[in-house]
C-alpha cells in the first residue's frame, strides 16, 4: 500500500485546527488506519477539503456516527477521514409539510426526537445506535418498518453532495411529488461514500401511530413461521412489520400493527387469527416488544452477519439452507433474524475458523444468487471478508456501475475498494 | 449513413411490418401529448423483443444516429418528440405480461402493456399495480417508467418509482443490462434502477420490467365536499394531513373547472367555489373512524355540503368527473396550456392567490384542478390559439406560474416530466454544478448523446468522448450542443 505524506496545514486552514486531528487505532477502518481525521462544520469547509483531497489524490472514507464502518471491503487505501459530525442540525422543519431538510450528521435518534414533538418520523429505523442520517443514506441501513414504508430509497427526496473535486451539487427537492432531474438521491442511497460525501438530505415524513401492539406467534419450524408470515401478508391487516426470530431456543414470527385507538382492538384480533394455526399466539409487553423491534441480534463484536435477500416466498428454503449449510460445518444453530416478510434475512454467527466461515459464506451465497438474490457479509472479521469478498458477485450491470464511478470520481480517491465488483 | 440503407438496415431487422418510412404515415408520430411542439421522424421502428430492441440501438450506435423511445404518446412533456434526422422506437407492440408470481406479489410485463391490464390480470386474486396516472387506461408502463408517473393515489402509495423493482435495459450502447434485480429486494451497487425511473428515456431502454402489486385494501371510502372557495378547502386538506390521517387521495378543482367538467361529462357536482374529493382507503376499523374524522374536519372548514359515496357506482362518478378535468377544458377553451408544479402544501394558500393574481394581470382564465394533498397544481391556462399572440401569452403566463411555485420552494414539475416542455426552465431550480453533476450519470450511460437528446436539460454537452474516426456529432453540427 502506498503511504502519503499529508500535510495537514491546508485542512487546518480550512476548518481550524481543533478540527483537524491524528488518527488513533479506534479510526482505523478494518484495520487501515487514515494519517488524520477531519470535521468539517459547514457544506463550503467540506467542498474545500474535498477540493484538496481532489488535488492530493488523498484516499478519502467518509464517516457519519460510524456504526456501520465494517460494512465493505477493507479500504484499498485511505489518507483522510471525513467527519460530518458537527454537521448536525435540521435545516427547515414546516410540520404541516411532512418533509424535513437536516444536515447529514445529524443522529437519526436526535432528528426522530425532535420529529415526534410533532408527532412525526421518518419511517426508518435501522438497528444501529448513533448511525448519522448520512450515514444510514450511505449504508442503506434499514429496519422493520421497512414491510409497510420502504427503505430509505422510498422516503429520500433530496439530496446535497460534495463531489471528489469539491463540486457541490443537489437533486430532488423539499416536495414529495417531485420528477425534475435525475433521480440522485437514489443513485447516492446505498453508494457506500463511493460516489461523494452526502451533506444534507431531505426525506418525506409519516404521521406517528398512536396505537400499536405487537403480537408474537411461537413457531417449530421454518415451514411454521413461513405460514405464519405468509397469512399475515395475504391478509388486508396492513401491517407496519413482520419479523422474523429464530435461534435455537426461541423461535418467533413477530408482527407489529399500528392504527389509531379506536382500530387497533380490531386489527390485534385479526393478527391473532391468522398466526393462530402456525403456533401459540401471544401479544407482548411494550417492553418485550421493544426489544424485538431491534432486528440484529446482541452478539459479541467478533461475530459475523450474514445478510441474504432472496424472494420472500423462499423463507423456507433460505432457513433450511442456512440450518444445515451451519450444521454440516459444526457451526452450531445459528440465529436467524429478519424482515420476513420482504425477503431480507440476517444470519449471526458466533465465532468459527475463517475457512470454516468461507466455506459457509460460499455455500449459502451459491444457493442465492442462483435464485435471484445475493448474499453479503453485513459484519465479519477482515480475514473473512479479504477471503469470501463482502459483495458476491456483482450483477451485469457492473460495468455501468463502473463507468458512473468513473465519472464521478474519475480518480478513485473515494472510499476505493470498498464497494461492490472492488470499487 | 443514407436514409434507404437505413430503411433497409432496419427492414432486415424487424421485417418491413416493423417499419414505417412513408411521410404521411410518420405524420402520425409527429408528437405526443404535448401538442404544441411537432418534428417528424425520419424513421418509425416497432421492435416486437428485447432482441430486435439491442440490434436497433446497436446499429444507431454504430452509426451515431439519434433516437427517442415511444409508449403510447400520451406525455405531457414532450419527452416522446422525435429528433429530428433521428428514429422513433415505438415500444407498443412490446405488449405481453410475461410472469405473474403473486406469492412474491410481483408481475413482470413488456414495456408496451398498458397501465391498467396490470390490475386487470391480478385482480381476481385481490391485488392490484397502484400508480394509476389519469392516462391509465392507454399509457404504457414503459412510458410510465420513463416519467415516474404520479397518479390521484400517489399521495399514500407513492409513484412508479417506488413500485418498480426490476427492469431489463437496453443501454445506449447496445448491450443489455438488468437494473434493481426485481426478485429480490437490496441488491448490492448504486441504484441505477432507481437513477433510470423517472429519467425521460435519455438512459435506455427498457424491455422488461418487475412490477411490485399491492393487496386490494379491505374498504375503501369517498367523499365529495363543497366550499365557498379554494382557500376553505384548502384548510380542510391542512386539517385532514395535520391531524395525521393518510388518505390515499384529496383532489381539488376550483370553480372554473367545476363549471367544464359539468358541461363536458355532467357529474352533477355541486355548484361551488371549489370542491374536494377524498378517498381513505385501508382496515376498516380504521377507514371509518378516519372517515368520520375527515368529514368533521371538513364541516369545521365551512364545507356547504358533503356527499359519501354509497357504492363503488358513484365513486366513480366521482373520478370521472374529476378524471375528465383536462379534457373538459375544451368545452370552455379552445386551447388551454397545462402546468404540473409542485408547492409545499403550507404554500398552497398563498400560490393559489398568486396564480388567480397573474390571470387578472394577464386577463386571462386559469382552472385549477390538482392533486392537494402533495401540493402538486394544474393550473390550466387557458386561450384562443387562432388569435394572434395568444398561445405565446398563455405560455409565458404558464411560465409565471412556475416560478411563483419554485419562489415558493416548489418543483417544476411533479409528474409530467420535463421534457421538451420545460427544459428551459431547469437553470431556475439547480445550478449549473447541479445540472453537470446529472450529466454525469448521462455520460455513463449516454457517452454519444444519441438517447433521447435535447430532453430534459437546457443546454445540453456532450461527454468529451469520440471513439473511432472523429465525425461532428449531429447534435453539434447543429448547433443544439458544446463539447466540454
Amino acid at each position: 500500500m502506498e503511504t502519503r505524506n499529508v500535510s495537514p496545514e491546508k485542512l487546518r486552514e480550512i476548518v481550524g485546527a481543533d478540527h483537524v486531528r491524528e488518527s488513533t487505532a479506534a479510526d482505523a477502518v478494518d484495520g487501515v488506519e487514515p494519517a488524520f481525521v477531519v470535521e468539517p462544520g459547514s457544506v463550503e469547509e467540506a467542498s474545500e477539503v474535498m477540493k484538496v483531497a481532489g488535488e492530493e489524490g488523498l484516499a478519502v472514507v467518509p464517516r457519519g456516527g460510524g456504526s456501520k464502518m465494517g460494512l465493505g471491503n477493507p479500504p484499498r487505501e485511505l489518507d483522510l477521514i471525513v467527519s460530518t459530525a458537527r454537521m448536525n442540525q435540521i435545516l427547515e422543519y414546516v410540520p404541516q409539510d411532512q418533509v424535513v431538510r437536516v444536515q447529514a450528521g445529524i443522529k437519526l435518534e436526535d432528528l426522530q426526537e425532535t420529529l415526534s414533538e410533532s408527532n412525526q418520523m421518518v419511517a426508518l429505523d435501522p438497528p444501529e445506535t448513533g448511525a448519522t442520517v448520512g450515514g444510514v443514506v450511505a449504508t442503506n441501513a434499514s429496519g422493520p418498518r421497512r414491510y409497510a414504508r420502504g427503505t430509505v430509497r422510498d422516503l429520500i427526496i433530496g439530496i446535497r453532495v460534495v463531489l471528489a473535486d469539491g463540486t457541490v451539487a443537489k437533486a430532488g427537492g423539499k416536495v414529495v411529488k417531485n420528477v425534475a432531474g435525475y433521480d440522485l438521491a437514489k443513485l447516492f442511497t446505498g453508494s457506500l461514500g463511493t460516489l461523494g460525501l452526502i451533506v444534507e438530505a431531505n426525506f418525506r415524513l409519516h404521521p406517528l401511530q398512536e396505537a400499536s401492539r405487537t403480537v408474537a406467534v411461537e413457531v417449530e419450524s421454518p415451514q411454521a413461521a413461513f405460514e405464519a408470515v405468509r397469512a399475515v401478508k395475504k391478509s388486508q391487516v396492513e401491517p407496519t412489520a413482520v419479523e422474523l426470530r429464530y435461534s435455537e431456543d426461541r423461535k418467533l414470527v413477530v408482527v407489529l400493527v399500528e392504527s389509531i385507538p379506536g382500530g387497533i382492538d380490531a386489527k390485534e384480533e385479526m393478527v391473532s387469527f391468522l398466526l393462530k394455526p402456525s403456533g401459540r399466539v401471544r401479544t407482548l409487553s411494550d417492553e418485550e416488544a421493544g426489544r424485538e423491534r431491534s432486528s440484529l441480534s446482541h452478539a459479541g463484536e467478533d461475530a459475523t452477519v450474514v445478510r441474504i435477500s432472496a424472494p420472500p416466498a423462499e423463507l423456507v428454503g433460505v432457513m433450511e439452507s442456512v440450518l444445515g449449510a451451519a450444521e454440516r460445518r459444526g457451526l452450531g444453530h445459528p440465529e436467524i433474524t429478519g424482515h420476513a416478510a420482504t425477503g431480507v434475512t440476517y444470519v449471526t454467527l458466533s465465532g468459527g475458523e475463517t475457512g470454516t466461515l468461507d466455506d459457509f459464506a460460499g455455500e449459502v451465497r451459491e444457493i442465492w444468487v442462483r435464485r435471484g438474490g445475493t448474499v453479503v457479509l453485513e459484519r465479519a472479521p477482515v480475514e473473512l471478508k479479504r477471503r469470501a469478498g463482502v459483495w458476491g458477485p456483482p450483477a451485469d450491470s457492473i460495468g455501468l456501475t463502473r463507468r458512473v464511478k468513473e465519472k464521478f470520481d474519475p480518480r478513485g480517491i473515494l472510499s476505493p475498494g470498498r464497494f461492490i465488483g472492488g470499487i | 449513413m443514407e436514409r434507404s440503407r437505413l430503411i433497409q438496415a432496419m427492414e432486415d431487422i424487424l421485417g418491413p411490418e416493423g417499419v414505417i418510412h412513408e411521410r404521411e404515415q410518420l405524420r402520425t408520430y409527429e408528437c405526443d401529448g404535448l401538442m404544441n411542439y411537432r418534428v417528424i421522424p425520419d424513421l418509425v421502428v416497432l421492435p416486437v423483443n428485447a432482441e430486435q430492441v439491442q440490434k436497433i440501438v446497436r446499429l444507431c450506435y454504430d452509426e451515431g444516429i439519434p433516437y427517442v423511445a415511444r409508449g403510447s404518446g400520451t406525455g405531457l412533456s414532450g419527452g416522446a418528440l422525435p429528433v429530428e434526422s433521428g428514429v422513433l422506437i415505438v415500444m407498443s407492440r412490446m405488449k405481453r405480461i410475461l410472469e405473474v408470481d403473486l406469492e412474491n406479489e410481483r408481475v413482470v410485463v413488456e414495456p408496451g402493456v398498458i397501465n391498467l391490464w396490470v390490475s386487470q390480470e391480478v385482480a381476481d386474486e385481490g391485488y392490484y399495480y397502484a400508480p394509476d396516472p389519469a392516462s391509465q387506461l392507454v399509457s404504457s408502463i414503459g412510458g410510465n417508467l420513463a416519467e415516474n408517473s404520479g397518479g390521484v393515489h400517489c399521495l399514500k402509495y407513492g409513484f412508479t418509482t417506488n413500485h418498480v423493482t426490476g427492469a431489463e435495459v437496453v443501454l445506449p450502447d447496445g448491450s443489455v443490462a438488468h437494473l434493481g434485480g426485481g426478485k429480490a429486494p437490496d441488491e448490492p451497487g448504486y441504484d441505477l434502477l432507481g437513477a433510470f425511473v423517472g429519467s425521460e428515456g435519455t438512459l435506455g431502454i427498457a424491455t422488461s420490467i418487475t412490477l411490485r402489486v399491492l393487496r386490494k385494501p379491505e374498504a375503501v371510502r369517498t367523499l365529495l365536499a363543497a366550499f365557498k372557495d379554494t382557500e376553505e378547502a384548502g384548510d380542510a386538506v391542512s386539517g385532514i394531513i395535520g391531524g395525521g390521517i393518510v388518505p390515499a387521495a384529496i383532489e381539488m378543482m376550483d370553480r372554473l373547472c367545476l363549471e367544464a367538467v359539468e358541461v363536458a361529462v355532467s357529474p352533477g357536482f355541486p355548484d361551488a367555489g371549489a370542491v374536494l374529493i377524498v378517498e381513505l382507503d385501508g382496515p376498516e376499523a380504521e377507514v371509518e373512524n378516519q372517515f368520520e374524522r375527515t368529514m368533521k374536519i371538513c364541516e369545521d372548514s365551512n364545507a356547504s355540503e358533503i356527499r359519501v359515496a354509497e357504492d363503488d357506482a358513484e365513486r366513480a362518478l366521482f373520478w370521472k368527473g374529476r378524471k375528465a378535468a383536462f379534457a373538459a377544458m375544451g368545452r370552455v377553451s379552445n386551447d388551454y396550456y397545462v402546468q404540473d408544479s409542485v408547492v409545499p402544501r403550507t404554500e398552497l394558500g398563498a400560490v393559489l392567490k398568486r396564480i388567480s393574481d397573474l390571470g387578472e394581470e394577464y386577463g386571462m382564465r386559469v382552472a385549477n384542478v390538482f392533486h392537494a394533498g402533495d401540493g402538486n397544481l394544474h393550473p390550466l391556462v387557458l386561450y384562443d390559439g387562432e388569435v394572434e399572440g395568444e398561445a405565446e401569452k398563455a405560455e409565458k403566463l404558464a411560465g409565471d406560474i412556475v416560478f411563483a411555485c419554485l419562489e415558493h420552494g416548489g418543483s417544476l414539475t411533479g409528474e409530467h416530466g420535463i421534457g421538451e416542455d420545460k427544459k428551459k426552465y431547469m437553470p431556475k431550480m439547480f445550478t449549473e454544478e447541479d445540472l453537470d453533476t446529472m450529466q454525469l450519470l448521462r455520460c455513463a450511460f449516454d457517452p454519444h448523446y444519441l438517447c433521447n437528446p435535447g430532453k430534459m436539460f437546457p443546454t445540453p454537452r456532450l461527454c468529451g468522448e469520440r471513439p473511432g474516426p472523429f465525425r461532428m456529432h449531429p447534435v453539434q453540427k447543429a448547433g443544439l450542443a458544446e463539447l466540454f
